[in-house]
């Protein structure tokens, strides 16, 4: 007798996806459902509601795609990591990631300061003594070369590997990738620091003569000068987050800044003495300051609350935090690399690596485990294995790009460009309902209609026969549907709460 | 009469050959007349050449008429149109009586053909005297007529409201609306259209065509198909008439319990009751026959009811009713009666369902029953003390446990097993109750236990956490001492003094902990003499640092609790900054006190800040109202007090519990102008609104197939097709689309 089987799939319906990662790419809460007489709100609630889920659903079942995964340095059993020479790790590695190990020996225009892209792949090196350099890194081949015979106080990449800008002795400078002069710009004067706001197209930067300026290099136009009054600004970050511009001064305060806004948006005071440097990380969770009191500490930048405090022996000169989180500081002529800092309390630095003179600048480099050291000597590419991030958007920054897609992108950046009013700390608040303004119209429209229109009925009760309807009754039905508002809100935290009573704590068990 | 009709027959004849020259629609008409007038044409010769006549002597008269110079009065200002004349010169004859049935119908009975039947009807006719109501004027006839055809329309036009509905509602609506569906189609269909040309395929379709195969679609039939599809129109309909049907009985059967219910007559409700208990006593009789289990429950409810009745004293002899009736029974014999009854139901709600089990116990029962016929108060009591009723016993063994146990045992030799049950239970009730008893006792064990381990436990939380508290709140505590002193001190001076002696304080205070610690030490040395800050000091000060002991100052949070990094190996080089300012002894010295005034500075700064923020009071006080005025004379202080006006205080700074820290609280209006600040139109809260626009559309933060459901268009439609209006096949396809989802629902 043959027995034929149905085949059947053993695993119906879709795969499961993990709580966890759904949790990542949760959008909003849900809504209460409102009442069936507003049937219009409800599709829409409802239909948002189902947008969002699916968005979310689709997210973390995309989340697949991205195989690569980060790796850390692991010592063996009684070995430091921060002991291990970069030499060694080079040559532990692959030829490839090997090679990224270099140092370039520039003793004659003295201390460099460097950026790298956006997409990781060029680097720009600018001496003190008027020496600019633009290296595609990977292949270590020169792109320009030129002594703009000033002294250099800070370059930058724009947008793409096409330009960058120089800060030199008095102005700022505008180069392409060949070395041209495009602009001088007379405008910024005396310019120390810069950042460039990709999603923005704005350069901002910070002057001796103590003034906050914004060029919008998308169309050239000077979108705001602040003038911060606080003196030399040689402290300078940007938070990726919302883009805010952060400063440190002389007198141990941290303050943030928006170009629409003459005043700052927050002043922190974080050190005893000077601010000497300013990172904030991807995420703009984090901010880590160093100053002149040799210190390190983290804030979190949302809540302005300090989370921890280091002392360095030796403090801070520079700071950097790469993609994953590591934070890099430079100390003389030591650059320490931190692995979270920011969560866990520290002890001993992650790597350190000494190098020939006293370190300028310092750049992780974007998507590659590389952190890039400039110094009175040169300039240094070190290997810190789980610096960058492992999977890049291919279409927000691509380091494999070829000109024709630069182009391409270029342009669609350009489109998505956000126009500067958008800079807040919060960068949700363009979602959120300008209440003022909102509440004014309300008032108004009250007073017209004469009636709230939004008023909650007042509940009347029904009138029932055969006495149900006395005085008494009346009260008591009343009292049955008062303070709604406020029971389900009590209903929900007692819930909670024991929801949470309910949770088992590891000493349960010895209950009896 | 014959000339009238004649006439109009002529009449006739000349306007419908007008008609038939300007109209040729109505030719059957016209032919009509020609047919009438071919069978009456000599008369109508001869009797119009007699009215021509007669008109032209009309005329005649009227010329002579006016010759007379007197206009005569003419006959066309009438008020009885048919009194002097009509306008064919026919007079009326029995003018002003009433034409009566029996005028019009008395050559009836004459006519010899006319059946009795008929003749009988209208004798009836003739004898009822109703006259029929005049019709209705013309506009409110034409209102009524205009209301049906309304009702009419919008009925039919009510069809299409669920349609419209859908479609209002509809995610997206793609146009032309019934669109051959794209992508690969059923090979049924393509078939369809094939036919068969070669010989051989002819064959084979003969072949099929014989054995009555399926030709176009091998798998189903048309019919089967059509049938599978929908159910038909008349099922549709049955199906409808029988839960309509279904529907009003319920709801006739509602209305009259509901009616039922509403009466107020007792003797209705007494008649009522005993009929439905008769027909109960019935049924279960029957059930008992037939299904044995079913009248065990119906047992068992009845025992409930007994019991519910045995507890409650609603037919006993003690509610007030029942006290007055009992005094009036004496003189009443309606009272008495009342009592009676009431007590009857009392026992008959009671009375032990006869079962072969227990007898015996329904015959103390009755004697209960007895006694209770007798309307005495004692005897509630006296069933209290009857040991012999289980219920008493099971009620004594719920008040208290041992004694209740002794009777057990002496009873227990008495009862019959259904009792037994009974006091096994209450035993299983006892031990229970134990059990109950011990584990509350542990648990208070335990909770004092518990009690002592948590103070333990909170003490060496509070020494560890003090620390972090110390750490967390140094801020705040200096943050907390100036916004004291800002009520004393208005003056920055003054706060600069309050700051310097806040940090003598501090250092008085380290000191102090200090000796505190060595006199815990040295305790044996004796009682502690708390050594206090100085004497310029005054009292309100030392409250004050005690108050802030728990935290400590911001200094302190800039130099303490850092965590020193180890670093493998140190610098060799300096820093370049720190070589280009040699740092001399007087430069270590100004950054060892560099934060002292850098914090006091900040402090001041936010100060300033919040002082900004707040509105000032306006004085409205007039110098010289009400009082004199002049050089060097000041307002009352009571008129001053008067006309000060404090404004609203302003919404808590966000930076209120963030010492370090200063928010700017300017609103910039760059963002307002891109934000929404009037809600669309179903939107009734900013909170709700704000949810469903959370979530991004953008192809940077979704999948492309999110993006595409996200940003679907609400109409679509084909490039270049026609897109008709709504057919009703349509709407009837559509109500059986939906009753084809409501049926499938129903199945999965």
């Amino acid at each position: 007798m043959f027995m034929f089987f149905q085949k059947s799939d053993p695993f119906p319906g879709p795969a499961p996806i993990p709580e966890d990662r759904l949790q990542k790419f949760k959008r909003k809460d849900k809504l209460k459902k409102p009442h069936r007489k507003q049937h219009k709100l409800r599709d829409i609630i409802a239909r948002s509601e189902d947008a969002s889920e699916m968005a979310q659903k689709q997210a973390a079942r995309f989340d697949l795609l991205l195989p690569e995964e980060a790796g850390f340095l692991e010592g063996d059993e009684d070995e430091d990591t921060c002991m291990i020479s970069q030499e060694d790790i080079a040559e532990a590695v692959d030829i490839t990631s090997g090679a990224k190990y270099f140092n370039l020996k520039l003793s004659q225009f003295g201390p460099y300061r460097l950026d790298y892209s956006k997409t990781g792949r060029h680097l720009l090196l600018g001496g003190r003594r008027g020496h600019v350099a633009c290296i595609d890194w990977t292949s270590k081949q020169l792109m320009c070369e030129i002594n703009v015979m000033e002294s250099v106080n800070d370059v930058k990449w724009l947008h793409s590997e096409a330009m960058y800008a120089v800060a030199q002795k008095k102005w700022l400078y505008i180069y392409d990738s060949n070395g041209i002069e495009l602009h001088c710009i007379r405008k910024f004067n005396d310019v120390l620091r810069m950042q460039f706001l990709p999603y923005h197209f704005l350069l901002a930067t910070a002057s001796a003569t103590s003034f906050l300026q914004y060029l919008d290099v998308s169309v050239g136009k000077e979108v705001a000068a602040i003038c911060t009054k606080t003196g030399r600004l040689d402290v300078m970050c940007q938070n990726p987050h919302n883009a805010i511009i952060h400063l440190g001064h002389a007198n141990g305060t941290v303050t943030l800044w928006s170009p629409n806004q003459k005043e700052a948006l927050v002043k922190m005071l974080c050190h005893q003495g000077g601010v000497r440097s300013v990172a904030v990380d991807k995420t703009g969770t984090y901010m880590v300051t160093s100053g002149m009191d040799k210190k390190l500490k983290v804030y979190d930048i949302r809540a302005f609350k300090p989370l921890k405090s280091y002392f360095l022996p030796a403090g801070a000169a520079c700071l950097s935090l790469s993609q994953r989180g590591l934070l890099s500081a430079a100390t003389g002529d030591v650059v320490q690399v931190y692995k979270d800092v920011c969560s866990m309390p520290v002890t001993k630095p992650y790597m350190a690596h000494r190098l020939r003179g006293t370190v300028w600048g310092l750049h992780f480099c974007p998507f590659e485990d590389v952190l890039g050291v400039g110094h009175g000597d040169g300039f240094t590419s070190m290997l810190v294995p789980g610096a960058g991030e492992p999977n890049f958007d291919g279409l927000d920054a691509n380091p494999y790009r070829s000109a024709k897609q630069r182009q391409e992108w270029e342009v669609k950046a350009l489109m998505e460009k956000i126009q500067p009013d958008l800079i807040s700390l919060d960068p949700t608040e363009l979602a959120q309902v300008d209440q003022a303004t909102w509440e004014q119209r309300h008032q108004d429209r009250v007073e017209v209609l004469g009636f709230d229109p939004l008023a909650k009925e007042k509940f009347v009760p029904k009138y029932k026969k055969k006495g149900r309807s006395s005085a008494g009754a009346i009260e008591r039905r009343k009292k049955q549907v008062a303070h709604e508002e406020q029971r389900v809100k009590r209903k929900e935290r007692e819930r909670k709460k024991a929801a949470l009573s309910t949770q088992k704590s590891a000493l349960d068990r010895f209950k009896k | 009469m014959a000339k009238v009709s004649k006439k109009k027959a002529s009449k006739k004849k000349t306007r419908s050959g007008g008609a038939e020259q300007s109209n040729e629609g109505h030719p059957d008409v016209v032919y009509d007349d020609e047919k009438e007038e071919d069978a009456t044409d000599e008369d109508i010769t001869v009797e119009d050449e007699d009215e021509h006549d007669e008109r032209k002597r009309q005329k005649l008269l009227e010329a002579i008429g006016t010759l007379s110079g007197k206009r005569k009065k003419t006959l066309g200002e009438r008020s009885e149109a048919a009194v002097h004349m009509s306008e064919f010169t026919v007079n009326a004859e029995g003018e002003g009586d009433k034409v009566d049935l029996s005028d019009l119908i008395g050559s009836i009975e004459k006519t010899p053909g006319l059946s009795g039947k008929s003749k009988k009807r209208l004798k009836n006719l003739e004898q009822s005297r109703k006259t029929i109501e005049c019709p209705l004027s013309k506009q409110e006839s034409e209102r009524i007529r205009r209301d049906l055809a309304f009702q009419k329309v919008s009925k039919e036009v009510s069809h299409w409201k669920s349609v419209i509905r859908q479609n209002e509602r509809a995610e997206q609506l793609v146009f032309p609306l019934n669109q051959e569906p794209s992508g690969p189609k059923p090979i049924e269909r393509v078939v369809m259209g094939w036919k068969a040309q070669t010989p051989l395929e002819q064959e084979v379709f003969t072949l099929l065509s014989a054995n009555k195969q399926p030709i176009n679609d091998p798998i189903l039939t048309p019919t089967e198909e059509a049938s599978m599809k929908a159910m038909s129109l008349e099922e549709a309909k049955v199906r409808r008439a029988e839960l309509q049907k279904a529907r009003a009985l319920q709801s006739y059967y509602e209305a009259k319990a509901r009616r039922q219910k509403k009466i107020k007559s007792k003797k209705y409700h007494k008649v009522l009751n005993k009929a439905k208990s008769k027909d109960f006593q019935k049924q279960f009789d029957e059930m008992v026959k037939r299904d044995p289990a079913a009248a065990l429950e119906e047992l068992n409810k009845m025992e409930m009811a007994r019991m519910q009745e045995r507890m409650s004293l609603k037919h006993q002899n003690s509610s007030k009713w029942a006290r007055s009736k009992a005094i009036m029974a004496k003189y009443d014999e309606g009272a008495r009666k009342a009592i009676q009854q009431q007590l009857e139901v009392n026992k008959d709600l009671t009375q032990k369902l006869v079962t072969s089990l227990n007898k015996e116990e329904e015959e103390t029962m009755e004697e209960d029953g007895n006694a209770d016929v007798v309307p005495d108060f004692v005897n509630d009591a006296e069933q209290g003390l009857d040991f012999s009723n289980p219920w008493m016993t099971g009620k004594l063994s719920q008040d208290c446990v041992e004694k209740e146990t002794s009777n057990a045992v002496t009873i227990r030799a008495e009862e019959n097993v259904a009792e037994e049950e009974e006091v096994e239970e209450t035993e299983e009730e006892v031990l229970l109750r134990e059990f109950d008893s011990r584990r509350k006792r542990r648990q208070a064990q335990e909770a004092d236990a518990a009690v002592i381990l948590t103070e333990e436990e909170e003490e060496e939380n509070k020494d560890a956490s003090d620390k972090e508290e110390e750490e967390l709140s140094e801020f705040t505590s200096l943050f907390k001492g100036i916004a004291e002193g800002c009520g004393e001190a208005d003056t920055a001076a003054e706060l600069e003094k309050e700051l310097k002696i806040r940090c003598l304080e501090d250092e008085e205070l380290l000191t102090q902990d200090k000796e505190a610690e060595e006199e815990e030490e040295a305790t044996d040395k004796g009682p502690v003499v708390p050594q206090h800050p100085p004497a310029t000091e005054n009292g309100q000060k030392t409250g004050k640092s005690r108050k802030r002991r728990k935290g400590i100052e911001l200094k302190q949070v800039l130099t303490k609790g850092a965590q020193v990094l180890q670093v493998p190996f140190a610098p060799t080089i300096e820093d370049a900054e720190d070589s280009e300012g040699k740092l001399d002894q007087r430069g270590l010295i100004k950054e060892a006190f560099a934060g002292d005034d850098i914090i006091s500075d900040f402090l001041k700064e936010k100060r300033k800040q919040e002082d900004a923020g707040k509105p000032k009071v306006v004085d409205l006080t007039l110098p010289g109202w009400g009082e004199w005025g002049g050089g060097g004379l000041q307002p009352s202080c009571r008129k001053r007090k008067k006309f000060r006006r404090k404004m609203t205080p302003p919404p808590p700074r966000k930076d209120q519990h963030l010492p370090g820290v200063i928010i700017s609280e300017k609103r910039s209006s760059s963002i307002r102008l891109h934000q929404v600040n009037a809600l669309p139109f179903p939107f009734e809260s900013p909170s709700v609104f704000e949810n469903t626009i959370r979530s991004a559309l953008g192809r940077t933060w979704n999948t492309e197939r999110t993006v595409k459901k996200v940003t679907k268009p609400k109409v679509v439609t084909k490039l270049g097709a026609i897109i008709e209006p709504m057919t009703r096949e349509e709407l009837v396809k559509d109500k059986n689309r939906a009753s084809a989802g409501s049926s499938s629902s129903v199945k999965s």
